[in-house]
């Protein structure tokens, strides 16, 4: 993985998301869920440069940051999945979903693919509790799954 | 005042509205075990997360135990802090506590000071019901050059995050990740060296286990006298005698430099002086700077920096180069004490022994962590050697002497070494907060107005306040001053500078609470404020009964000068006792 | 006519926005725009039979419907009138078509509070949801009430919060009430956390505004002007639903100064939640909103005296919430009428797992579990028997057969040793292994304890790990007696009420099946199959053919025998990792 070279535009960018919120301690989840918007995740030179535009110790931008699992400290891949691991879907075995993808996309969960192309992430119930067990890529929802399907529903994002 | 009557464990208690039960149990004589709680009332801070549950009590009714320290009394309350219901829980809790930490007590630098190690002994625990090869929370060791952070330790009590915070706004530490694997850390979990910190040791002073220690160099300081090549010189700062005798038994309070000075001497140190003589010299130097600086401004000098800041206190030098990098030429370029001793006594000192530089040893005893670190700055070494070889704490001394097999409490009382250990009470306040800037004062006064100063005790000065300002009449020239203890208080002094709200001439900064005797090198003081009390009587009275209390008094000084330095502010003066500073931006 | 088109997030998943763009490309086509209109609704509740579209005003009911199915509905329905029959339900027990949702088993037992306007309206044209009342009891509250006498109706009313323990809401106003401060706040609670419950969600997808009106009404009730819905930023759908009807009712000014003509000022805003469980508890959701860590703090002080940004503070979550302006609308005589005696209204869950018919459902508080899972429910799925039915989520427990008559409300659950919750209701079948659910329960909890306090932090990770340790069937008794007294000393001792009832699914299972712990402990059983290390794998020699698949794949040649011969598996040897199971072509295997 490349390291996150922050530059003059995107400092830019971050002094801009911080005056947003007036540079508002109090608004630091916001600060955080934009950036994280903006950068795909939350490197160290960007947690740095919030701190310093909103005034806050670093180390407490870093305590909220790995206390959310929302936010994330590595890139996701270029597909994020998401698998929903609610309960309606773990007795509808979620597992079994969980097993095919890691043997496919040979990672485990938390992962990304050498090629970048997908990472693989649990994820708390998503509310689509009919379509158990059901997996997210990117934005689309994908329900009703076994295990066989994995391979022809992946092969859609090749 | 509205008061409360309740029953703990069977026994009647009056208490004020507002008191918890931990409080309440306490003047009962119910000893109720905490861990995470921790109250510094002269420091308006009190820590009560709540998260231990080690004090959790049964008030029968109520459908869960309680934290008594975070509970308020109520009327008519019962409680019972011993019920089999609370007995179990809280043995639980803390086996709980145990299986998540490492099990190594009897080489633990925390060992015999551990709050967990006496719940544990207190509670009689024997055996950890959990499973065989229950998943520890792990985390990667710090070393720092002044402090330790072994956070498998670590109970969360979260005591370090709120001094490291709220006391002293460093931020260096914060509690990061959740769950199981959550601890206190710096950002991204990275060492020391690369945050914040000033390495105060305020964090060390209220760890209750052996999650965060000071360096321990003992053992260099056992070779070096071992070793017959080397003459190694000692030197102990103001605050140790009045704290040295916590770790033999003697209650806070008690200054013990007779006995101190005796067992250096049987130790084996070629020489035994004093700080408090580099303490004199400092303010021969930042006392002259201070009145350069005032005479000039009072002269219409715009381009003089007022107020000048005191520079002895290491973590305070830290905390400006990192958080006042734009206001790098305000403190006094005097180095501290410390640094002072070095330089005289690989110079001056040495040349007069007959010792080449390279065979000295200098060894300070500090009360402080931060001195680790700043002896081993760049700008404090010649050809790579340190003016000041080991910087060892109170509490490393007082193992020392017992690795010396030294009884002390039956120890005579000997005097320092001359020159160098001759000293005056002005050098000795230094170990207190106020007490830099009463020393100084004591002689900027004579030399300002040329008039005997008849009254030495400003008491002005001195207390437990977190800011405290006076104005001194120099015979009719008023001198405004600001004192702050703590970095907190620190930064609220700086920044209403930085808006203009004050007009000081001079401030005295020291980190700790109640300055150097709150030292994080000190006998732990846990938070607690009566031990710091006793420990600023004991310096004061021992100041009171010192035969010469002005620096420009101190008959060796006056020497140094004669023979070595000239006068202050000389080009040697310069060379060898002042300093300059670097910016290091916040992290 | 109206084609009502769910926009839930579960029919979205099966492309009903698609289907929204094909019957209007279909209407146009035939030019029929003037007749009928395409409306993207909330969620209908039916998610097993998703994606729905209904066509008012027959109240024609089509099920499982594909964009492909457009035109069909199109021409023949609203075109011809003729209805399209393969897209209706169809009645599991005779197989006959049902057009109309009110006559189908899944509804027959509903009653829509919470839900009124759920699957019936825009939610993103305010207009729709003033049509049917919607700020009509803001109106009456804020010009003719005082703040007392609206309290006063909402006690009355009995109204308990929705959100997981059931406090009393009109009580919960009133104390916040008391409170005098310069700024005061009302917070909607819109973190849903546990796994398996998506009604609150639902609730903002399908009619946001309910939550607008109903957060202004306690805004001039406890004297707070300022409104903040803390919500999960996993919803992009009900952000985005809830930012439009703010925006819309900031334009008709129901939101901003002097509401309705009156004093009244009220506004809101939305803070997002980042993915931590422990924010559904009300101090932890308040630090969040400061920006900080989620953590809890010891209560007192209550939010009531001390909250966001120190100030009073009200937190009641999304479903409480949408109950308030039917209470004003019908009154509370009306509401009281509902459900047992201290359990008023109604209640929605989330009805899923081995159920047939899987959904969003209310229903009045007093029903039985049986009537969920056997009439509205429709019954396990693929005939299976029932085992266990677990409400409340990760704070809950696990019922059984035995609890399956006892009327549901706030405190018959928690007698019964589970709770209400936020109203995730998972069914369970004999292929269900309970330690198995209590163990998913306590990997939950470990992933989401905040860290804080000792015994959730590390007493659940404990339980967690002598679960794991009986179902790799290395557990003894004793670890059965530890578990237990973890169990009550979290609950007794932990901070907040995550890990005060985080030992719940543990306490309810070993209280209920306690036979299938003693299985996996004693016997190494897992009567349900589910713990792999306990599997018992056997070849039946009347079915091998000797084709020595099995013995080639076995990973530790646990299993022996002659080419043509049958094989035989030594369990000694074996390590239960059920490859051979896998490739046997004869099922010629057994797993006990």
């Amino acid at each position: 993985m490349t390291k996150f070279e922050i530059n003059d535009c995107h400092k830019k960018t971050i002094k801009e998301i911080c005056e947003s919120f007036g540079n508002k301690r109090s608004e630091l989840i916001n600060i955080l869920h934009r950036s994280q918007e903006h950068f795909g995740y939350l490197p160290e030179p960007v947690q740095l440069e919030i701190a310093l535009n909103i005034n806050m110790p670093l180390a407490k931008i870093y305590g909220v940051v790995s206390f959310y699992s929302f936010f994330t400290m590595t890139p996701k891949g270029k597909y994020p999945i998401s698998i929903c691991m609610g309960t309606a879907c773990y007795v509808r075995g979620a597992e079994k979903i969980v097993e095919a993808l890691e043997k496919e996309l040979k990672i485990k969960v938390g992962e990304v693919t050498q090629d970048g192309k997908y990472s693989l992430d649990c994820l708390r119930c998503i509310g689509a509790c009919g379509l158990a067990p059901v997996i997210m890529i990117g934005d689309e929802v994908h329900g009703r799954l076994e295990p066989a399907m994995i391979k022809d529903i992946l092969k859609k994002y090749e | 005042m509205e008061t409360i009557k309740l029953t703990i464990d069977n026994r009647q208690v009056e208490v004020p509205k507002g008191t918890t039960i931990l409080q309440a149990a306490h003047q009962a004589g119910i000893n109720i075990p905490s861990l995470c709680y921790m109250n510094l009332p002269h420091l308006a801070q009190e820590h009560k997360p709540g998260s231990c549950r080690v004090c959790v009590v049964e008030i029968p009714g109520r459908k869960n135990l309680v934290p008594a320290c975070a509970t308020e009394c109520a009327d008519g309350m019962t409680v019972l802090s011993h019920s089999l219901r609370a007995i179990n829980a809280r043995r639980t809790v803390v086996e709980l506590l145990l299986s998540d930490h490492p099990k190594d007590c009897l080489i633990c630098p925390s060992s015999g000071n551990c709050e967990l190690q006496k719940l544990s002994i207190t509670m009689g625990i024997r055996e950890i019901n959990s499973v065989e090869n229950a998943a520890m929370s792990t985390y990667r060791k710090d070393a720092s050059p002044a402090l330790n952070r072994n956070m498998d330790k670590c109970v969360m009590c979260r005591s370090c995050e709120t001094v490291c915070n709220e006391i002293q706004t460093v931020g260096a530490l914060s509690a990061v990740n959740r769950g199981f694997m959550s601890v206190v850390a710096p950002a991204f979990e990275q060492e020391l060296t690369d945050s914040p910190c000033t390495f105060c040791g305020q964090c060390v002073a209220v760890c209750p286990t052996g999650a965060l220690t000071a360096v321990d160099n003992t053992f260099h300081v056992i070779r070096a006298l071992a070793d017959p090549n080397k003459f190694v010189v000692v030197q102990t700062a103001p605050a140790v005698r009045a704290a040295l005798g916590e770790e033999f038994g003697y209650p806070p309070g008690t200054s013990v430099t007779g006995k101190m000075t005796a067992a250096l001497r049987s130790l084996g140190f070629d020489k035994v002086f004093d700080t408090d003589f580099a303490a004199d010299l400092t303010i021969m130097e930042e006392g002259t700077e201070l009145l350069d600086r005032i005479t000039r401004y009072l002269d219409g000098d715009k381009s003089v920096r007022l107020p000048i800041l005191t520079s002895c206190c290491p973590a305070w030098v830290n905390f400006f180069e990192t958080n006042y990098p734009d206001m790098l030429d305000v403190p006094s370029t005097a180095r501290s004490p410390q640094q002072m001793f070095g330089a005289i006594a690989k110079t001056y000192m040495a040349e007069k022994l007959g010792v080449k530089r390279e065979d000295m040893v200098v060894v300070s005893v500090m009360p402080c962590l931060a001195k680790k670190y700043e002896c081993q700055r760049d700008e404090f070494k010649v050809d790579g050697n340190p003016d000041v070889d080991y910087a060892i704490t109170t509490r490393e001394l007082a193992h020392l002497i017992k690795i010396g097999n030294i009884d002390f409490k039956t120890l005579k009382e000997e005097d320092f070494d001359r020159p160098m250990g001759e000293s005056t009470g002005a050098g000795l306040i230094f170990g207190v907060t106020g007490g830099v800037i009463e020393a100084a004062t004591r002689t900027a006064y004579e030399l300002f107005t040329g008039k005997k100063l008849e009254k030495v005790d400003f008491h002005e000065l001195r207390g437990m306040e977190g800011i405290r300002t006076a104005s001194v009449n120099f015979d009719g020239t008023y001198i405004h001053i600001g004192i702050a203890h703590t970095l907190g208080n620190a930064r609220k002094l700086l920044d209403g500078i930085r808006k203009g709200m004050y007009n000081f001439h001079a401030i005295e900064i020291m980190a700790c609470p109640g300055g150097c005797i709150g030292g994080g090198g000190q006998p732990l003081h846990r938070g607690n404020s009566i031990v710091l009390k006793a420990r600023m009587d004991s310096i004061y009275k021992e100041d009171f009964n010192k035969p010469i209390r002005k620096s420009h008094e101190n008959p060796e000084i006056i020497k140094l000068y004669e023979d070595f330095l000239g006068k202050p502010l000389s080009e040697k003066s310069h060379k060898l006792l002042h300093t300059h500073y670097f910016s290091h931006p916040k992290k | 006519m109206q084609l009502l088109v769910c926009g839930g997030t579960g029919c979205r998943a099966s492309a009903s926005a698609t289907i929204v763009e094909k019957l209007n490309e279909s209407l146009k086509a035939h030019q029929l725009t003037e007749e009928a209109q395409v409306v993207t609704t909330g969620c209908f509740g039916f998610c097993e039979k998703g994606p729905i579209v209904k066509v008012i005003p027959d109240n024609t009911f089509y099920t499982q419907v594909k964009p492909e199915d457009a035109e069909e509905i199109v021409a023949e329905h609203i075109l011809k009138g003729r209805k399209v029959s393969r897209l209706l339900y169809e009645n599991p027990e005779n197989q006959e078509h049902i057009a109309d949702s009110r006559h189908m088993g899944f509804y027959q037992k509903q009653m829509r509070i919470a839900l009124r306007n759920c699957g019936v309206i825009d939610p993103e044209n305010i207009d729709e949801y003033i049509g049917r009342d919607g700020y009509s009891a803001l109106a009456q509250v804020v010009t003719d009430l005082t703040p007392e006498q609206a309290i006063a109706m909402v006690k009355q009313s009995g109204l308990r919060g929705r959100g997981g323990a059931g406090f009393p809401t009109g009580l919960k106003w009133e104390i916040t009430s008391k409170f005098s401060s310069d700024q005061k706040y009302v917070v909607c609670n819109a973190d849903e956390g546990d796994p398996g419950a998506f009604m609150d969600r639902s609730i903002l997808e399908g009619d946001p505004n309910s939550i607008i009106e109903a957060m202004a009404i306690c805004g001039y009730c406890i004297g707070a002007t300022k409104g903040l819905v803390y919500i999960r930023a996993e919803y992009p759908l009900a952000i985005k639903r809830l930012e439009i009807a703010i925006a819309q009712a900031r334009e008709y000014g129901l939101l901003g100064d002097n509401i309705f003509g009156s004093k009244f000022s009220f506004d809101m805003e939305l803070r997002y939640g980042a993915g931590a469980f422990v924010c559904g508890e009300e101090t932890a959701l308040i630090a969040s909103m400061e920006g900080k860590r989620g953590e809890p703090r010891v209560k007192p002080p209550f939010p009531a005296e001390s909250g966001y940004m120190q100030k009073p503070t009200n937190v009641n979550n999304v479903e409480t919430f949408a109950n308030v302006p039917v209470i004003f609308l019908k009154g509370p005589e009306w509401y009281s009428s509902i459900g047992t005696e201290k359990s008023k209204g109604t209640k929605v869950f989330a009805l899923a797992g081995k159920i047939n018919n899987v959904g969003l459902i209310e229903v009045p508080m007093g029903i039985t579990l049986r009537e969920i899972i056997y009439e509205i429910g429709g019954g396990i799925k693929n005939g299976k028997k029932f085992k266990a039915v677990q409400t409340g989520g990760p704070s809950g427990g696990c019922l059984t057969e035995a609890h399956l008559d006892t009327p549901i409300d706030f405190d018959s659950l928690v007698a019964a040793g589970s709770m209400m919750g936020s109203g995730g209701m998972i069914v369970m079948d004999e292929d269900d292994c309970m330690v198995s659910i209590a163990k998913f329960y306590l990997e939950f909890i470990v992933e989401e304890s905040c860290g804080k306090c000792t015994p959730c932090r590390i007493g659940n990770k404990r339980m967690l790990e002598i679960l794991e340790k009986i179902t790799q069937g290395k557990g003894n008794m004793e670890d059965l007696d530890h578990l237990r007294n973890l169990a009550y000393v979290i609950k007794d001792t932990s901070l907040c009420g995550l890990g005060q009832s985080s030992p719940n699914p543990v306490l309810s299972t070993l209280e209920n099946f306690y036979d299938e712990y003693v299985a996996h402990v004693k016997d190494k059983r897992c009567f349900a199959k589910k713990c792999k290390a306990l599997a018992r794998y056997t070849i039946d020699p009347d079915v091998c053919t000797g084709c020595t698949i099995c013995a080639r794949n076995c990973p530790v040649e646990a299993i022996t025998g002659e080419k043509r011969e049958p094989h035989f598996i030594h369990q000694e040897i074996c390590i239960h990792c059920g490859v051979c199971y896998q490739k046997c072509k004869f099922n010629a295997i057994n797993v006990e």
